[in-house]
């Protein structure tokens, strides 16, 4: 399974926030998309999920489900956590098992893995910040889909968390998974691939040479 | 349990508990009914005639009153990307909130109905007839309803826009169903006439309302 991204182009408000942007991610890679502020990291997500239109280029996820687009087989895992306040933390995360399906753990194993295990029958409106970004990442435990798409995956999580989101995402990994995240923060992701949004999506000149250079051997590829 | 089984499910939930709107709407029809007479005076004949159209017309702004946040509650906190993100038709998951939604509000106005037509004196056939137009008819606002929550997803005070929207597109609704009540116990007017109207517009709504929703909705997401 690989994800082959061709020449995307997205354009919000009449302004090009992505401009030809291409790269091929292997299965069991991460690809770590780094840049400043309102370079379009976020928008290149969105993009790859299908929320937002493309106004050119392709996306694919060769060795998936044909039926489906890649939105469809991935976890979108954004700035907005997606839980409800009124709902318990299994009712929340069994809505999400039920409604995407092909389950893999129960509720309550998935609390576990992000330490909420003993707050399962609560309300999520009694959860902290930090709780609630993990009770979110813990929507992407209940139920398999191969490619992952986190933007800002550390935020308000504590150094343990990240420590745990780290363990998570090497499992991910390890069983054959993908995932893109768009972060300013280290992922502790061992050799993952990198993508440095710029003005002229150049690849960043301070990460280290061998990176750099495949980066620049994945993109002239396409 | 089916994905749309667990989204129904979700909406009940929601609707019912902390900050849901279930019963805000039938509070606010008593109220409204409630008030009617104390504006009118003691005239009993009056108010028998003016009884349907007082019901209707409460009936119509409480359905009203809980649609803003149909789909803006799952736009604000991230959870219609996460809905969008499936093979699941967008218009079969607005249909399902809708039904929710017309279950926890839209019912109990049906139920409240013959009680609150004891207030405005309505004879017993008189009764039967507005509850029926009801029954057929709070579907269709639900629906016609649904079309502006979409299109004021991602507006502050749509709640206020979509009132403006809504309301004039539900006066075929208002009419054919106080002209069905009235014709119940009025000679020589007709009942099954308007009511037969009334039940075309449902299901009219029921195929334009999903269709238009997912559109606006999907157009939202832009």
């Amino acid at each position: 399974m690989q994800l082959i991204v061709n020449g995307l182009s997205c354009i919000r408000g009449g302004r090009p926030v992505l401009e030809n942007v291409s790269f091929t991610l292997e299965q069991g890679k991460a690809l770590v998309v780094t840049g400043p502020n309102g370079i379009g990291k976020s928008s290149l997500l969105r993009t790859l999920a299908g929320l937002v239109h493309a106004n050119a280029g392709t996306v694919k996820l060769e060795g998936g489900d044909e039926e489906l687009s890649v939105g469809q087989q991935a976890h979108y895992f954004g700035h907005a956590d997606a839980i409800k306040p009124a709902l318990t933390l299994k009712e929340n995360l069994d809505f999400w098992q039920s409604f995407y399906g092909s389950p893999t753990r129960t509720a309550y194993e998935a609390l576990l893995e992000v330490d909420l295990g003993d707050l399962i029958d609560m309300p999520a409106a009694y959860l902290s910040a930090g709780q609630r970004r993990r009770l979110s990442l813990s929507r992407l435990l209940v139920c398999h889909r191969p490619l992952w798409l986190l933007d800002e995956p550390t935020s308000a999580l504590d150094a343990a968390s990240e420590r745990k989101l780290e363990i998570l995402m090497a499992e991910h990994l390890e069983k054959g998974g993908l995932i893109i995240a768009a972060t300013h923060a280290p992922l502790g992701l061992l050799n993952p691939d990198r993508l440095e949004l710029g003005r002229e999506q150049i690849a960043d000149p301070f990460a280290d040479d061998e990176l750099f250079e495949q980066d620049q051997l994945q993109e002239s590829q396409q | 349990m089916s994905a749309m089984g667990a989204l129904f499910k979700r909406e009940i939930q929601l609707s019912v508990r902390v900050g849901g709107g279930a019963l805000m709407g039938v509070l606010f029809f008593l109220i409204v009914v409630t008030v009617f007479p104390f504006a009118v005076g003691p005239d009993l004949n009056l108010l028998a005639r003016l009884g349907p159209a007082v019901l209707w017309i409460g009936a119509l702004l409480a359905t009203l009153l809980g649609l803003d946040r149909l789909y803006q509650a799952d736009q604000d906190d991230g959870s219609l990307d996460l809905l969008l993100l499936t093979d699941h038709p967008l218009e079969l998951i607005v249909l399902i909130k809708c039904t929710a939604q017309w279950v926890a509000t839209g019912l109990p106005l049906v139920l409240a109905a013959p009680l609150l037509s004891l207030f405005l004196n309505l004879e017993p056939v008189g009764i039967a007839a507005v509850t029926a137009t009801l029954l057929v008819g709070t579907p269709a606002l639900t629906l016609i309803g649904s079309v502006g929550a979409a299109l004021t997803v991602i507006l502050r005070r749509g709640g206020l826009l979509l009132s403006i929207l809504i309301l004039p597109l539900t006066i075929p609704i208002l009419i054919f169903g106080v002209s069905a009540s009235v014709g119940a116990v009025t000679e020589p007017a007709p009942f099954t006439t308007p009511f037969y109207i009334l039940c075309a517009i449902s299901l009219l709504m029921l195929i334009i309302g999903p269709i238009a929703s997912a559109a606006a909705l999907r157009t939202a997401q832009e």
